[in-house]
């Protein structure tokens, strides 16, 4: 009977919780379309989410470039068909290490602080108080955020990939010697625009699903000290989670 | 001042972004931005048998332009192509779609004839060769009807 109890409130407090971040979700992607829009948070915002989480994603799009360059080299080397390394690692990252590490990087740097500051709005009672000034805090706050993400996410995919794609080149050129001709060349010739259509997309779908779990956490977040700290644990385990279940969704579905 | 710095600062990294996508659907994604370039000729196949749009048009092994569009006229498969100006065809010139390497993309080819007149853009090639179907190849080589 305890279990079944336990079972029925889980099942309900999920639904609760999934009904109510849809609400927001839906709410927040009303107000994107209504003006006026205030574009001083949203230069803010890109600048806190892009600009600042750059070397963040130079460094990590480096190492994994660099990384699937020695990897794809040895194992490509056990067919004799090391020509192919420059596809492979460009074709990985512009499909899918691009688009998903870029995201969970910039979880981890951007969305986490997102969090935080919005919840210690919200407990702090500067959310209430915006509501009395009048201003709503949905266009104020959520939506730069938003707009911020979709903006921001692609850019950084795209520069995490360039950089990703130079590092295989440091690696398969420089270090183990294939020519730079095949490197760039059969790479230009096995991707097409749809694969960069494809981590464009992704990479869109994420900067949307980021900054929307991150500002529902924040804004819903629960008393006190500790309850800014569990929203925060909360919105980089959940939006890390969701990244990942919904890329293997979009790529079955783009593929 | 300080806001000045974060307009500058953003403004950059939408540039760094901007040029980055740039760079790949040019470059990679061979994405057409400028008006094309180059004149249009037309080649009517039997079949072009895995031949996809943007695949390169060589002559000697070296890329003159681009399969621009394939469709079905007649049941044949009428290709597109579009050949670099500086790149003048003869009228006997023979269009052939090859494949690189054993399992590689379709790429055609043009061999050069030894006409004095050329096609005319907006001409056609008349000499056409389709594709090796190698199954079928195969198939022949078993059942020995060669």
């Amino acid at each position: 009977m305890r279990i079944l109890w336990l079972l029925g409130e889980w099942a309900l407090t999920s639904l609760r919780d999934g009904g109510r971040m849809m609400i927001f979700l839906g709410t927040a992607l009303c107000w994107i379309f209504l003006p006026p829009l205030k574009w001083r948070r949203m230069i803010a915002r890109i600048h806190f989410i892009g600009a600042k989480s750059l070397l963040v994603i130079l460094l990590t799009g480096a190492f994994t470039g660099m990384v699937l360059g020695l990897q794809v080299f040895y194992t490509l080397t056990k067919f004799g068909s090391e020509a192919f390394l420059g596809p492979a690692v460009a074709l990985t990252l512009i499909r899918e290490l691009g688009p998903v590490l870029c995201a969970l990087m910039v979880t981890g740097r951007a969305g986490s602080a997102l969090t935080a500051e919005i919840g210690i709005m919200r407990i702090t009672e500067q959310i209430d108080a915006l509501h009395v000034m009048a201003l709503n805090p949905m266009r104020y706050l959520v939506v730069p955020t938003i707009l911020a993400g979709l903006i921001a996410f692609p850019l950084l995919t795209a520069i995490f990939d360039l950089v990703g794609i130079y590092g295989g080149y440091l690696v398969g050129v420089k270090l183990l010697g294939i020519g730079e001709g095949t490197y760039f060349g059969e790479m230009e010739t096995y991707v097409g625009l749809g694969d960069i259509t494809q981590g464009i997309l992704k990479s869109l779908s994420f900067g949307l699903l980021v900054t929307w779990v991150c500002c529902y956490k924040g804004f819903y977040t629960g008393y006190g000290a500790e309850g800014v700290s569990r929203a925060t644990t909360e919105a980089v385990v959940l939006s890390s989670v969701l990244i990942l279940v919904w890329d293997y969704f979009v790529g079955s579905v783009l593929l | 001042m300080k806001r000045m710095e974060l307009e500058v600062v953003v403004g950059l990294f939408l540039l760094v972004g901007i040029l980055a996508l740039a760079w790949l659907s040019i470059r990679l994604g061979r994405m057409q931005v400028l008006g094309l370039a180059g004149y249009v000729v037309y080649a009517d196949f039997p079949s072009v048998g895995g031949l996809k749009q943007g695949a390169s048009v060589e002559i000697a092994g070296v890329k003159v332009g681009q399969v621009d569009t394939i469709s079905l006229v007649e049941y044949r498969a009428r290709v597109k192509l579009r050949i670099d100006d500086s790149v003048k065809l003869q009228e006997d010139t023979i269009a052939s779609i090859k494949t690189k390497g054993l399992i590689g993309e379709k790429y055609m080819r043009l061999s050069p004839g030894g006409s004095d007149e050329t096609i005319p853009p907006s001409g056609r090639i008349r000499e056409t060769e389709p594709p090796i179907d190698i199954e079928e190849l195969i198939g022949s080589f078993i059942f020995g009807k060669f």
